[in-house]
């Protein structure tokens, strides 16, 4: 259910990291809780990004919900399919990246939560 | 998610088992514990929109009055003219303070010559009751009793609702004109059947008592399936009345607002004769001009207005009341209160999105009207 090729957050995101860059996406129990997700709003390429604040919205028919960065960095690209449909969070959230980071402290991901603890966490 | 604690003190409608069954996800609403949504909010509005969706709404309160002045009554604490109901008939209608804003909107059924139904909102039913009940207690002779106990509440809405819901009853649905009733039985079930809704699409709504309630959400459930019918929940509710421009009471208006600033002029009843608790308020306020009203409106930027936000509109301000992003239109859409000279359709202003001011036109209501059927195809 939550891969163990990537870590998570309490505020329910996920990063894959690979090497120096994180790839940032929301998980399924974030997409079902939000229902259907029509508007994503993320950071321009450029920016600095702090682990644990918000850097980002993401807007379902019913709700806001703020997206919180995983770990601190540079965006170095964001998912331009998601802006076009962003259904594709609700039916792939796992397989959707929102962000590209390039990581500042790649150190900082042994604080995130692995597939198992957070299975845990939303159990 | 942390609702577990007070989930007790919610009111349950007589399908709140079958909607848990059903998977919905149960939120609480006007102090009721209600479905907002099944297979997803998206789902359950293009369903309406393109067959059929079926809605518990049995929260929504009940009040009768009845007796040789129950007109008198009704005409005395309601905005619209009842006196022109034919018996069969409703209509939309608003209670109304003497200053001339809402107490809540409701529809006035006129079951007999000196019998009325009153239908209001779900939050505050007990209140609403006893300011009816105090309201008309020197208006002679007439009962005034909340009745919501006795009543579920089923509306079946979409462009399917009346070739599902016609082989079920021995009334003829296409004779009930678009707020008309009648009585009836409806898979064997003692009921009255409305053509009203608050979708925006053609459809019918069912009052029956709650110990049949669970028969008829099934039966009807199963009797739909192959045309499309689907449960639809409180999100869906909520976007599809914003499309069809229909206001939400505590919402979109309040005890802060007249009906005129609603832009809700239609519901004051034109040659009404008697007085109305509101009236002499809502006279002067026509004679003197409003200063704001509520408008239709479409994000021309990027973003969601939502309700609450604050809107700019040359010096003035506004107030966004409802907002999202609609699953048929496929934009961001809302309703707001606007200084009058931007009330016009195409004005343009600005809304403080989380910060940033978001370009916004006004645009005529109803953002979505229903295909007219074709006549002999």
């Amino acid at each position: 259910m939550y891969p163990s090729d990537r870590r998570y957050t309490k505020d329910h995101e996920w990063v894959i990291v690979n090497g120096t860059e994180g790839r940032v996406g929301i998980t399924d129990y974030a997409q079902k809780q939000l229902g259907d997700v029509v508007f994503v709003e993320l950071p321009d390429v450029g920016r600095g990004v702090s682990q644990g604040q918000a850097c980002g919205t993401i807007e379902s028919v019913k709700a806001v919900s703020e997206l919180y960065s995983p770990i601190s960095g540079k965006v170095v690209d964001r998912n331009s399919a998601v802006a076009t449909k962003p259904e594709l969070v609700n039916s792939d959230p796992h397989g959707t990246w929102l962000l590209r980071v390039e990581l500042s402290d790649p150190k900082e991901v042994e604080s995130l939560l692995t597939g198992e603890q957070y299975a845990e966490l939303v159990k | 998610m942390d609702h577990a604690a007070t989930t007790d003190q919610l009111r349950k409608t007589p399908l709140n088992a079958q909607h848990r069954k059903l998977g919905a996800r149960m939120v609480p609403f006007g102090g009721w514990d209600m479905p907002v949504e099944y297979s997803g909010i998206v789902r359950e509005h293009m369903s309406v929109r393109t067959n059929a969706g079926l809605f518990d709404v049995s929260h929504m309160g009940e009040i009768e009055l009845a007796g040789r002045d129950a007109l008198r009554a009704v005409q005395l604490i309601s905005t619209n003219d009842a006196a022109r109901l034919s018996v069969g008939q409703a209509q939309l209608s608003a209670l109304t303070t003497p200053a001339g804003t809402f107490v809540d909107d409701l529809l006035v059924y006129r079951l007999a010559a000196d019998h009325f139904l009153l239908v209001i909102n779900a939050a505050d039913i007990e209140r609403k009751y006893r300011w009816i009940a105090d309201h008309t207690r020197e208006t002679g002779d007439v009962a005034v009793v909340n009745s919501s106990s006795r009543y579920a509440l089923l509306a079946l809405q979409g462009p399917a609702a009346l070739s599902i819901l016609q082989p079920l009853t021995g009334v003829d649905l296409q004779s009930i004109k678009y707020y008309w009733f009648a009585h009836g039985e409806v898979a064997g079930v003692r009921g009255m059947l409305s053509r009203t809704g608050y979708t925006g699409e053609d459809g019918f709504e069912v009052f029956i008592p709650p110990q049949a309630a669970e028969r008829l959400w099934t039966t009807l459930l199963d009797a739909g399936r192959e045309a499309g019918l689907v449960p639809v929940g409180l999100g869906a509710r909520d976007t599809l009345r914003l499309e069809a421009g229909m206001r939400l009471s505590g919402q979109d208006f309040d005890e802060t607002t007249t009906v005129l600033e609603a832009g809700l002029g239609f519901i004051i009843g034109k040659n009404k004769q008697e007085d109305f608790i509101g009236r002499t308020a809502l006279e002067e306020q026509k004679r003197s001009g409003l200063t704001r009203k509520l408008v239709g409106f479409e994000m021309t930027g990027p973003g969601i207005a939502r309700h609450g936000y604050v809107a700019f509109a040359g010096s003035g301000q506004g107030i966004v009341t409802s907002g999202t992003q609609t699953p048929h239109l496929k934009k961001a859409i809302g309703m707001a209160y606007l200084p009058i000279e931007f009330t016009p359709a195409g004005a343009e202003f600005e809304i403080d999105i989380r910060g940033r001011r978001t370009p916004a036109r006004v645009v005529p209501l109803p953002f979505y009207k229903r295909p007219q059927l074709q006549p002999g195809v």
